[in-house]
Parts: structure tokens; sequence; C-alpha cells
């Protein structure tokens, strides 16, 4: 009796993934030009896009690498401001929308992978809850920092200023882009929900290759046990900042994405609500699972959307169909059958082990 | 070899009461630990360690329970960083070292309480160990360069080479977490020799294990000094073992060492059979 | 003056942080949850006084007191209907399921008192001492909020030290077991732990509401984040611990506010990192060390 490779059944499982997102990708496109999707779920396609980034991402952090951060919006939120910023003041530059699209969010994933850096490095050395407590203040931090801050473009390139729109001292012509509380609000349009679902594979690529190879495997090993992993020669700050990092990039993508749906946005959108969001995508689509976050983000983000008759009780419902869920998945219940089924597959292996021991003495 | 870059230090002659095996005699000790001790919040653990290595020794450590055993372990490895005294790995000190420097300067371990990544397979529990000696970097393997398709292949064909010394290459894809208790120790074994020590420390490898189990692991160590050419040192409680394939023993009591010397040297020494009975604890 | 002035609000604010943060500590001690619902029942228990005295004419301290029972109940039925069955579950589990009690409470809220602000009439009053010849303004609520804070600490000390129950928590948390083994009835302490902590949110709710009169389903969350802050401040699991984390976190607030509104969250967090990046369990945590 063979088993499957654990590499097929991984490059199997991978084709489904892949399969599932590109499939759904022309589902959608053609049903969105066939005209039967609703002009609410339509504008929510990029939206989508972007949160099943978000929740990829920030599995490679809280499933892949087993560190609990509560502030993954933050990240978002960089890159969304960002690529506002870079799109606004190179529309003279770049006229063509694609190539400006592909630019910001560029621009956006690389400052927020800054970020990411700055509150990695000091942050990671911390475990568990200190560590969710940080990133939750840096969460906070970020947005309190883009609520304050003034940007303006004019001919001498960009302004910035902590004050208020006239501190930006812009030239004749400049505009403002950022604008302190009241945030962004004459954006130029630049998503398509093809743009997204590119961001969406490059995301899915990146973090399955990722946990396919000889780093992935370092930071699975550091969150299974990170003192094994130190015996084995393996240094916890490299490769827990390599997953948080990356993670912030993607993020950051996506926060361009999303920002670039949009004509207006304000730093309170990507607050801590935001960030516990995508963590629950993360958390009902399986730790470590990634198809299953992209489908629990896509399915939990349409969820209200579909909930509209019940408008004033969607959210109550959605917080039952949580607890619900949270205590189906893990209650004794369900944990005994899961230890059924280990149990069967530990005697499998043993009575594999003996078998094999039995023949290996017979020969001799 | 030690990858491990550092000036030269003077080798140092042994003053051990260790018998270093005929073979390694005229070699300097792989691990040498002068004046090694460890406090705990005033609590003396281990205290004035003595003990040279072989390089290609078998030795153990052995003691009543909460000798300090583990400890010593602890310190070699620098889970913990020693109060006191100095330990020399291949004549380098590893003072200030982490335990991720440490391995790499040469010493693997396994641990008392099973440590696997019990999430993982078998396979991606060896090729952890390999980390080290797999040679592409983060974007090589993000982007599939062909470094990582080459050095992929030969990680996997070492991985089941190393896992063939206890002939585990048939559960290569099974969940380490799932395996049963003696296997995942030796899967613990395979992991610490994939990172290509020149000292396995081992602790308590036959727990939990049967006669004929620990009668194939004596072999199985042997065999691995034999073929890999290194040292290792295990703390053991199962004398049948330890007596069977250490050549040289140290008796751990309340952190310091009471004996020192061969089995049979060990075995009549009045001070070693007073800690065991005298503390209740006989073999 | 304005220093003192501020001094002042700080403390009084950080009384009523402290007291939430004791609900925090205290449950994470003994069940090693973050509670996120926690900073949902000081909405609750606020809204139960608003009516209870508003609505129904009770006195000011029949209010607090009913709505430290309801809250007390609140408290025991979360635990024992979401909470109890993760008992043995993945941490994130536990957090997540705090997470959706904590969307249930608001959005029950939101159903049952709509989401325009209510006006919350102070419990003690808007009097105010003044000293200095009208320098230096102290409001009767400040004063009651720290004699509250106060006397609560004190007591919650009085409880760990010498009651039996006490003694039991602070051994369930030391390790639930042993603790077991010991005869202690470890799911009747838990659910007591719950109980006094959303006691204690009731009676911050209550307080919170008197000094920032605006009242609304999520009045509760912006403080509950900044209340779990402090605990984790002074080093989450410790009383003492909780009540320096509490005060020093509101002085930093007021400060901050005087210094600029806008980013006294942000100045808050970064003290808090700070702090956490320094020592890492906190201002009066201990570390404790895995055993290999």
């Amino acid at each position: 009796m063979k088993t499957i490779a654990p590499g097929r059944k991984r490059l199997v499982n991978n084709i489904i993934t892949y399969g599932m997102v590109i499939a759904a990708f022309v589902i959608l496109q053609v049903l969105n030009a066939g005209g039967m999707l609703s002009p609410s779920l339509q504008g929510q396609l990029v939206p989508i896009c972007a949160y099943v980034t978000m929740a990829i991402s920030l599995n490679l952090v809280v499933g892949i690498s087993g560190e609990l951060s509560l502030g993954h919006a933050g990240f978002m939120s960089v890159g969304a401001f960002s690529g506002v910023v870079a799109n606004l003041s190179l529309q003279s530059v770049l006229p063509s929308g694609p190539v400006r699209l592909l630019v910001a969010m560029v621009i956006g994933a690389i400052l927020a992978g800054i970020a990411g850096t700055i509150v990695g490095v000091p942050v990671l050395r911390l475990r568990g809850d200190y560590l969710a407590i940080v990133t939750l203040a840096f969460g906070e931090i970020i947005k309190n920092i883009i609520n304050i801050l003034y940007i303006g473009v004019d001919e001498n390139g960009i302004h910035f200023s902590t004050q208020n729109e006239m501190a930006l001292n812009l030239a004749e012509g400049g505009k403002a882009i950022l604008k302190g509380p009241m945030g962004v609000t004459a954006n130029v349009k630049l998503s398509t929900f093809t743009a997204g679902f590119i961001l969406v594979l490059i995301a899915l690529t990146v973090v399955l290759n990722l946990v396919n190879s000889r780093s992935g495997r370092a930071i699975m090993a550091l969150r299974d046990n990170r003192i094994a992993a130190e015996s084995v020669g393996i240094g916890a700050t490299k490769f827990k900042l390599t997953a948080f990092v990356t993670s912030a990039v993607l993020a950051g993508a996506a926060g361009a994405l999303y920002a670039m749906n949009y004509s207006s946005l304000a730093a309170k959108k990507f607050d801590f609500n935001t960030s516990i969001l995508i963590l629950v995508f993360v958390v009902l689509g399986g730790l470590g699972n990634i198809r299953g976050s992209i489908i629990a983000a896509a399915l939990l983000y349409v969820l209200p959307e579909l909930l509209r008759d019940f408008y004033d009780y969607r959210m109550l419902i959605y917080a039952i169909v949580l607890i619900l869920v949270m205590l189906a998945t893990n209650s004794p219940f369900f944990r005994d059958l899961k230890g059924r089924f280990q149990e069967w597959l530990r005697e499998r292996a043993m009575a594999k082990a003996d078998a094999k021991a039995k023949g290996g003495k017979g020969h001799e | 070899m030690s990858k491990f870059q550092k000036e030269p230090t003077k080798l140092v002659p042994v003053p051990s009461t260790n018998k270093i095996p005929e073979r390694d005699v005229d070699k300097s000790p792989i691990l040498e630990a002068r004046h090694l001790g460890i406090d705990f919040g005033g609590l003396t653990a281990v205290n004035d360690f003595n003990m040279a290595i072989g390089r290609t020794e078998i030795a153990g450590l052995i003691g009543p329970n909460g000798a300090g055993k583990t400890t010593v372990f602890n310190l070699l490895t620098k889970v913990y960083q020693p109060t006191r005294g100095t330990i020399l790995l291949d004549g380098h000190d590893t003072a200030g070292k982490t335990t991720v420097q440490v391995n790499r300067m040469g010493i693997a371990r396994t641990f008392q309480n099973i440590r696997l990544f019990s999430n993982l397979s078998v396979e991606d529990n060896v090729k952890i160990g390999l980390h080290n000696h797999i040679g592409y970097g983060l974007f090589s393997g993000l982007l599939r360069l062909p470094g990582y398709w080459k050095e992929e292949k030969v990680a996997h064909q070492r991985a089941l080479e190393l896992l063939s010394i206890f002939d585990m290459q048939d559960l290569a894809n099974a969940k380490a977490g799932s395996l049963p208790y003696g296997a995942q120790r030796r899967l613990e074994i395979v992991r610490a020799l994939a990172t290509n020590p020149s000292l396995l420390l081992l602790d308590e490898p036959a727990a939990g294990m049967n006669p004929s189990e620990t009668a194939e692991l004596m072999e199985n160590i042997v065999k691995i000094r034999d073929t890999f050419q290194i040292a290792v040192l295990l703390i053991e409680h199962d004398m049948s073992l330890v007596m069977g394939i250490c050549e040289g023993i140290a008796v751990l009591n309340f952190g310091q060492i009471i004996a020192k010397g061969t089995p049979d040297e060990i075995q009549n020494d009045p001070e070693v059979i007073k800690a065991y009975l005298g503390s209740g604890k006989g073999e | 003056m304005s220093i003192l002035n501020n001094l002042i609000n700080g403390i009084s604010l950080g009384s009523v942080y402290a007291i939430i943060a004791l609900g925090y500590t205290m449950v994470y001690g003994i069940a090693k949850m973050l509670n996120f619902a926690h900073g949902d029942v000081i909405m609750v228990g606020a809204y139960v006084c608003f009516f209870a005295t508003g609505q129904f004419g009770l006195p000011p301290l029949a209010g607090v007191l009913l709505a430290m029972v309801v809250c007390t109940v609140l408290g025991m039925v979360i635990e024992r209907l979401a909470y109890k069955p993760l008992r043995q579950s993945a941490s994130l589990a536990v957090l997540i399921t705090a997470i959706g009690v904590s969307y249930f409470l608001q959005n029950s809220a939101l159903l049952l008192w709509k989401s325009d602000p209510k006006v919350f009439t102070s419990v003690v009053g808007t009097g105010s001492v003044k000293l200095f010849g009208g320098e230096l303004t102290i409001t009767h609520v400040a004063i009651v909020t720290v004699l509250a804070c106060v006397v609560i600490m004190l007591a919650l000390t009085w409880f760990t030290g010498r009651t039996k129950m006490g003694k039991a928590m602070r051994a369930c948390s030391e390790d639930k077991a042993a603790a077991q083994l010991m005869g202690i009835d470890v799911d009747r302490t838990i659910s007591m732990t719950f109980a006094i902590g959303s006691a204690l949110a009731a009676i911050a709710g209550v307080l919170l509401c008197s000094t920032y009169p605006s009242l609304m389903p999520t009045t509760g969350s912006l403080p509950g984040i900044k209340a779990f802050t402090a605990a984790v401040f002074g080093g989450i699991g410790s009383i003492p611990g909780a009540m320096l984390g509490g005060i020093l976190l509101g002085i930093i607030e007021i400060f901050a506010k005087a210094f600029n509104t806008n980013i006294s969250d942000a100045v808050v967090f970064a003290v808090l990192i700070v702090v956490l990046l320094v020592k890492p369990t906190g201002l009066l945590g201990k570390a404790v060390r895995e055993k290999v």
C-alpha cells in the first residue's frame, strides 16, 4: 500500500486552490458581462479581492508563523494612502491607468513592507499575547498618524504637514491629496476586478511557494516548537521577520488596490475592527489553511450583503454565526471526533511499522 | 567540521579524569566543560561541572532524578547561559553564543520531553534539521528558481538516507505528531543528526521503549558513531544501555559530579551506590 | 494650575481604566484568555443604570447596584455559554469567540437602545470642589471615581489574599490541574472571577459615563481596549499592576490630550510599546521560564 507523497498531495492541493480562484474569477466575469450581478455586488468585487489578499497575508503571520497580530489593517492603511498619493501625484507623468495602478500598488507594498520591518524588528522579540497587544497598538498609532497627516502635491513635489491644509504651502495649481481626518476626498479610481484577481493570484503564489520552501519550513518549525527549531540552528528573529514583512508587503498592495476603488477614503476605515474582521476570516477559514482563508474572506465579506433584507439584524446574525461556528469547531464533541480520527491514523502507521519490522526480520 | 569563523584558539591539553577511548587519546577533546555552573535565583542547580569528551566517544551522564543532568544539556546548548565556567567545543569557547550558533558550531541534541514539529511530516522534520545545509535563499524559493529544485531534490534524498538509519524512510510522509512514541524519539535523533553535528546529545533516548527496542537503539547509537565519526553524550536511566555502550560515564548528584570512569569503575564506586540507594532511587 | 488639573483628571480617568483593567487581568490570570467582550459589559452596565435612574426614577445608588447585578449575571452567562465549552481549546478560538460576544452585545444594544447617544446623568451630581480661589476645580465625580478605585483595590487585595475563594482563584491561576487535585472547584472559581470582573465593569461604566456623559452602544469598546492596554502595561495577571497601569495610562492620555488631542491615543500606545520593549512582561508582571 503506497500513500501519496506529500509533494504530490501538496501539488494537488495547490492546483485545487488556484483552480478555485481562477474559476471564481471566470464565473464572476461571465455573470458580470451578462449583467447578472446586482450593482451592489458588482461594487464589491474589488474589495472582495482586497480582503481575500488581506486574509491570505494575515494567515501567513497567524497561521503559518503562529504569531497573533491584531493590527493588520495598519499595513493595509499604509499601502492605501501611499498608493493614493502615488496615484494622484503621478497623474501627469503616467497617464495610463493600469500602469499607474501597478506603480501605486508597488509603492504601497514597499512602504507597508518598511512599516512592517519597523514594527517587526523590535516587536517580534515579544511572545504571544504581548505581541498581539503591541501589534494592536501599532495599528492604532498608524491610524492616528494618518489622521493628522496632510499631504499635497504641486510642481515642486510632495508637501507634508501635520497642521492643516494651509500649512502645506502649495504653489498655484497644486492640490491637497490627504487632508487629515477628512482623508482623501478626490481620488481617481483605477482598480478593476482583473487587477484584484491578479493580486490574489500573486499573494497565493507567494504564500504557497514560501510555505513549501526552506524558509517556510523554518517559519513553521519555529511555530511548532521554538526551542527545538533553535536547537537545529534556525534563528527565530530572521524567519519570524520574513513572515511578518512578507505579510505586510502583501497587505500594502491590497490596501492600494482597495483605496483605488474609491474616490474618498479616511484613515478610520482601517481601524481595530477591520483588523479583527480579517482575523475572523483567517480563524474561520482555518489557521494555516490558505484556501480556507480565501473562501471565508469572500463569503463573510458578502454575507452582510446577502443579509440585506434583515438589515437591522445582520450584524447580530453575524455575531451569532461567529460564536456558533467557533463553538461547533472547537467544542469537546468535535474534538472527540477529530481525536478518534487521529487515533485511527496512528494505529495505521503503527501497524505499518510493525509489518515492516516483521518483514525485515524475516529476510535476515 | 565547524564552519563557524573565529580567531584560532590555542588548544589546551586535557586535564581530564575521564578516560578518553584509546583511538581518541592523541586528539584534543571535542567538548570540554570546565567548572561549569548555574544558579537559579540563589539555588545552585549545577556546580563545578568538569568533563571532556573524545571525538568519537560515547559518553554517559547518569544520576538520580533532579540531579541536574538535563540542566547540563541546557547549559551546553545555551538554552541557559551558564553563571560560571567555560565550554570549549573543538577548542572554541562558546561564551556568549546562542543556541542557534552553538548548533552551527556542531552540537545537536534531542529532548527529554519530545519536541518535534508535530504538525509537519516526518520528512519535513528532517529537512528542517538540514536547514543550514540547503543552499538557496528566500527569493529562489518564492520564484522557484532552478536552485530551488536542485537543492530540494538533494535535501529529499538526504532526508530519506538519514531516516533509513532507523529504517523509517517509509514513514516519511506521516505526520510527526502521529508517530508512536518510540518512533518519535528516533525521529528526534535523525533530526539532530541532519544538522551535521560533531557532538550529539541524547536526553533519555530509551525512555518509554521496551527492552527489544532499547537493544536496537543501542546498536543504532553505536552505528551512528561509527558511520558519522562523531561523539555522543547521553543521559539515560536504563543502566543496561549506559553500561552496554558508554565508554566513559559521569555520575551527577545534587548538581555535582560525584564519580567519573569506565562502566566497571562506576558500578563499583561506593559514592555512586550511596547516591542511588541513599536517595531511594535504585535502578 | 493646569498641570495639577490635568493630573487630577488623569488620575480620575486612570481610575476608571484601572477598574476595567482589573476585570481583564483577573480573567486573564485565571482563564488565560483575553475577554474582548469586557468593554461591552461596561456599556451594558451604563445603560442599565441610565434607564434605572432616568426612566424608572430609582435613586443613583440603587441604579448602580442594579447595574452591578445585571452585569454580574451577564458575565456569568457569557462565561457559561460561550467560553466554558472552549476551556481546553486554542486561545485563539476563545479570543475569536470573545470578539463574537462583543459584536453580539454591541449589536443587541444597537437594536434595543438605538445608536443615538443618550445623555447620561452623573450619579453623583455635577458639583465640584474649588480650591485656590477657583483656580483648581475637582469635580465630585473625580473624587468618587478615585475613592471607588482605592476601595476596590483594597477590597480585592483583601479578597484574593485572605478569603477562601480568593485563595482558590490564585491557586487556579497558578496551576488549574493542581488546584483541582486539592479539591478546588475550578469551574465555579472561574465563574466567580467573571462575576467579580463584570460587577467591576458595571461600576466602571457608571463612573465613565458620569465623567463623559455620552452613552452609545460603542461606548465601551475604546475604553475597553485602553484598559486592556493598561492591564498589559502593568503586567497582565497582576492586580496591583492593573491599578498602576490604569492610572498611569489615564495620566499619560490626559497630558497627551492637553498637548494635542488628535494624537493622544498614539502617544498612549507608543508608551505601551516602549514599556513592553524594555520590560516584556509589563511593569509588575513576572517572567515565566519555559521548562526544557
